[in-house]
Formats: C-alpha cells, sequence, structure tokens
C-alpha cells in the first residue's frame, strides 16, 4: 500500500459551533490508482486531501505514505488547486520551472524539462505568455505541467476543474486520464461531480457529510477508455446515485 | 487624441493661473519687488538659468532626495518584508508606529539639527521620515494581502527563505508596495524643500529663504515653480518604471 489513512479524525470550530470534518475515516491506496474523494460540501473531502498532501494536521489517527506518517507538504506530492495557483508575475514556461529551481538543475536542463511537460499538456507555443493571457483551462494545464515537470509520485487534485466550463472540463478529464495512465502516478482527486468521478476513477470513494465519513468505496469496473455515454458508464452512475439517495420513484420508474 | 486633449487640459490650466497672477499683480498695491509679476518672475528663471546658480541647486536637492528617498524605501521595503510575514511581532511595534507616524518631518527637524549640524544630512533624514512609514506600512500590509495560495505552493515545491521571500512574496505583493512608493515620493520632495529651509545652505529650499533675505521675490517665486515642475517630473518617471514593471507582471494592472 502506497497510502494507508486510519482512524483519521479533525473537528473545526465555525461561528462558535464545532463540527466533525473526519470522522475516524480509514482508506488504503495502491501505487498507480486513480481515486475519486466524492461527496457533498463539508463531507471533509478536501480536509482529506489538505492532510494528505501535509497541508493539515490530523487530531488523532494516522497518515502513512510509503510507510511514513506524514509531516508536510513535500515535492514528491504535488496538489493541483482548483484555482491553479500560478504566479501571474512570471510566465508560462517560468511557472513550470518553478518546482525545478530548487533541484540544482543547469538553466538549460530547467527549460528542456519544461518544455517537455508545457507539450504535453498542449501547450506548445505559449511558453512565453502569462497566466493571466491564457484561459481558464489553459492555466491549469499550466499547474499540471508544473506539477508533472518535478515527477512526483503522488498527485492531488482540489476540484481541479471546478472553475471550468462543461465542454473544457470534458477535454481536460480526457488528458489527465490519459497522463496519469502513461506517466504511472497516483491521483487522488476530489470533486462533487459524480460523472467526473465515474469517467475518472478506478474507484470512488463516497463520502457523506455531518460528521465527514467515508460512506462505501466503489470500484469501477470500466477500462481505461471510457465512452461517457455507454450503458456500463450509465450503470455505475446509477449506482452512486443511488448511495446519495438522488434517484427519485418516478426517476426509477421512467427508466423501467 | 488623449494626448492632445491633455495637452490642451494642460495649457488651458497653465494659462489660467499665469492669467489669474497677471490680474492680481495689477491690481494689487504690493510693492513690485514684494510681489512680482509673471514676466519677472520668468527673467529671474532666465537669470538664474543663465548664472549656473538654478542648476547648482537642483543638483543639490536631487542628490539629497535620491539619498533620503531611496534609503527609505529600500529599509522600509526590507523591514516590511520582514514584518508582514511576522505579524505577532508586527502587533508590538505598530502602535510605536502608529505613535511616530502622525508626527510631521519638519518636527523633528531642529532636533536633528542640534545633532547633526547643518548640511547635507538634516535633509537627507526629513526625507527619509517622510518617506519611510507609508512605505513601511503599505508594504507590512501588502506582504499580508497576498493570496494563501502562493504560500503553499511554494510550500509544496520545497521552496524555503530566502528563496520565498523574493522569489514569491516580494512579486506577489509588489503590486501594492509600489502604490506605497509612489505615495511616499509625493511626501518625500514636499518635504525636501522644507528639510533645506532650515538645516541647509545650499539647495532649493536655501534659495527660497536666502531670496527672502535679499527681498528677492521674482527669484522666491521662479524657484518654487522649479520646484513644482521638478515635482511632477519626478512623479511621471516613477509612473513610467511602475508601469514596466507591471507590465513585467504579466497585464496585472
Amino acid at each position: 500500500m502506497q497510502i494507508e489513512v486510519k482512524d483519521a479524525c479533525k473537528r473545526f470550530k465555525l461561528g462558535g459551533k464545532e463540527f466533525v470534518a473526519l470522522d475516524r475515516v480509514t482508506l488504503s491506496v495502491e501505487r498507480g490508482e486513480f481515486i475519486c474523494l466524492l461527496g457533498p460540501s463539508g463531507c471533509g473531502k478536501s480536509t482529506l486531501l489538505n492532510v494528505l498532501a501535509g497541508f493539515e494536521k490530523l487530531e488523532s489517527g494516522s497518515v502513512k505514505i510509503d510507510g511514513e506518517e506524514v509531516a508536510g507538504p513535500s515535492p514528491k506530492r504535488i496538489t493541483i488547486f482548483q484555482n491553479y495557483g500560478l504566479l501571474p508575475w512570471r510566465t508560462v514556461q517560468k511557472n513550470v520551472e518553478l518546482g525545478l529551481e530548487s533541484l540544482g538543475l543547469s538553466k538549460e536542463e530547467r527549460a528542456e524539462r519544461a518544455k517537455k511537460y508545457i507539450d504535453l499538456v498542449g501547450l506548445t507555443d505559449f511558453e512565453k505568455r502569462h497566466p493571466l493571457q491564457l484561459s481558464g483551462g489553459q492555466q491549469q494545464r499550466v499547474s499540471i505541467a508544473r506539477g508533472l515537470a518535478v515527477d512526483p509520485e503522488i498527485i492531488f487534485m482540489d476540484e481541479p476543474f471546478g472553475a471550468l466550463d462543461a465542454i473544457t472540463r470534458m477535454k481536460l478529464q480526457d488528458d489527465i486520464l490519459n497522463i496519469s495512465r502513461n506517466e504511472k502516478k497516483t491521483v487522488i482527486f476530489v470533486t462533487h461531480d459524480i460523472e467526473e468521478a465515474v469517467f475518472l476513477a478506478d474507484r470512488i470513494v463516497v463520502m457523506m457529510a455531518d460528521p465527514g465519513r467515508i460512506k462505501s468505496i466503489v470500484k469501477v469496473p470500466l477500462p481505461d477508455q471510457r465512452d461517457r455515454t455507454g450503458e456500463e458508464f450509465l450503470h455505475v452512475r446509477d449506482k452512486i446515485f443511488e448511495l446519495f439517495n438522488l434517484k427519485s420513484d418516478s426517476y426509477i420508474e421512467y427508466y423501467i | 487624441m488623449k494626448r492632445l486633449i491633455s495637452l490642451r487640459n494642460t495649457v488651458v490650466s497653465v494659462t489660467a493661473v499665469i492669467l489669474i497672477w497677471q490680474l492680481l499683480f495689477h491690481f494689487s498695491h504690493y510693492d513690485k519687488a514684494l510681489f512680482p509679476s509673471p514676466k519677472m518672475a520668468f527673467d529671474a528663471l532666465l537669470e538664474m538659468t543663465r548664472n549656473g546658480q538654478l542648476l547648482e541647486s537642483i543638483k543639490t536637492s536631487l542628490y539629497r532626495f535620491a539619498a533620503g528617498y531611496l534609503s527609505a524605501v529600500a529599509a522600509a521595503v526590507l523591514l516590511g518584508l520582514i514584518l508582514g510575514r511576522l505579524p505577532k511581532l508586527f502587533q508590538f511595534i505598530n502602535p510605536a508606529v502608529q505613535l511616530l507616524r502622525p508626527i510631521s518631518p519638519t518636527a523633528w527637524m531642529p532636533f536633528i539639527v542640534l545633532l547633526f549640524g547643518i548640511g547635507d544630512i538634516p535633509a537627507v533624514v526629513i526625507i527619509f521620515i517622510a518617506a519611510f512609514f507609508p512605505v513601511l506600512l503599505s508594504t507590512v500590509a501588502a506582504v499580508g494581502n497576498i493570496d494563501p495560495i502562493y504560500i503553499k505552493v511554494s510550500r509544496n515545491y520545497g521552496i524555503r527563505q530566502p528563496a520565498l521571500t523574493w522569489k514569491v512574496i516580494f512579486p506577489a505583493a509588489f503590486p501594492q508596495i509600489a502604490s506605497g512608493i509612489h505615495l511616499a515620493l509625493g511626501t518625500a520632495w514636499i518635504f525636501l524643500v522644507a528639510g533645506e529651509m532650515v538645516g541647509a545652505q545650499s539647495g532649493l529650499g536655501y534659495q527660497i529663504i536666502d531670496a527672502r533675505n535679499n527681498i528677492r521675490a521674482d527669484i522666491l517665486l521662479a524657484t518654487i515653480l522649479v520646484i513644482g515642475i521638478i515635482g511632477i517630473f519626478l512623479d511621471g518617471l516613477l509612473r513610467l518604471i511602475e508601469n514596466r514593471i507591471l507590465a513585467a507582471w504579466g497585464g496585472r494592472v
């Protein structure tokens, strides 16, 4: 097991009221898996991701990656944020080089590696642009290239496509699926979009709010290349809908 | 077109001032030596330019200004970058800053002259005081306002101090720091004159006092005019530099 979460607990105080973000969460992830943390807001999925990434600490329980307790963030585990986190004063290329600068590479090596990943995310010829001159989808591609450039073992994604329009989002879903398969990275992907989770995940961790907990873990028995309109896809999606009690009776009748 | 309109506005506005001045001169009963006409002031300006007195004063003043202003900006930005990241420490320093800030730099003047004597230093110190606080406070605020995601990303990529400050915090805070630096320029220029009137024997501020002592109101007014024009020029220069840098920031306004 690459990632092992055991009895993770965390509480927050919000306006004098205490609420439980994580209530005895236990989860194991294997190397190379694509895991989606799916659930409504307040279910603790982002908290769990932040704990895994080392940005937040648990109250009790343990989070181990490769057998070691997570003590803080590390370039071996890169987080992709919803609002990209690009440095607007740097060009695309300099943004992608950000993580390479502390590795002691020469200028040429940095540029070469940045170019490789800029090409990989389909932004060839955009090297000299600044982030604010790019669309949201392009900016997220830059942030993905920046993450891949430091060759991390795990990629955490916190609702990375949440701010994008539907068409751009689907295109990026296709690409991130291909990239994660080709680059053999473990991906932990937070989303509240059921179809997105079904399209991407090897396993979907379905979470519930108040207290934040794992309701069930659903294995997605679909091939690497997925068809959003295929019967099997819809079948898995329906299963998730049921877990959230989202299927009304009339809806079921319609299908029968 | 925009330039043409702004040129037209400038011409109209300057002409109006000269016209009012001329009318006041015409209808007032003051002695000509005490209240000269625009033409007399202009002649004094030519005279000062020709005998080199003006250039000498401008050089002296600009030198003092550069020394005081640039050292204040450097010190305040550096200190601000540190204090901005240490809000708990700043809570203790802030009351002292708030106490010192509203004191007019000229109030320090006699004290500074007592300590350093007459010369370059009092004017430089006054400018330093005038520029220091606005830049310090805007830098601290700017550092406190930067998007926490920059810090999160930096931690993720293993960027530590001091690289964190010069690679991420300073550039992220720069647009707001720049507005503080710009604001301080005007204030500092105003206090240069005050500093030189009291603590110096040369420069534009002293030239005003000297003109008064010699009852040369024409030179006095001409000098005031020059001080204003240099102020505008410095402001324009800084705006130019600022725009250049902000353009390199990738179109952030």
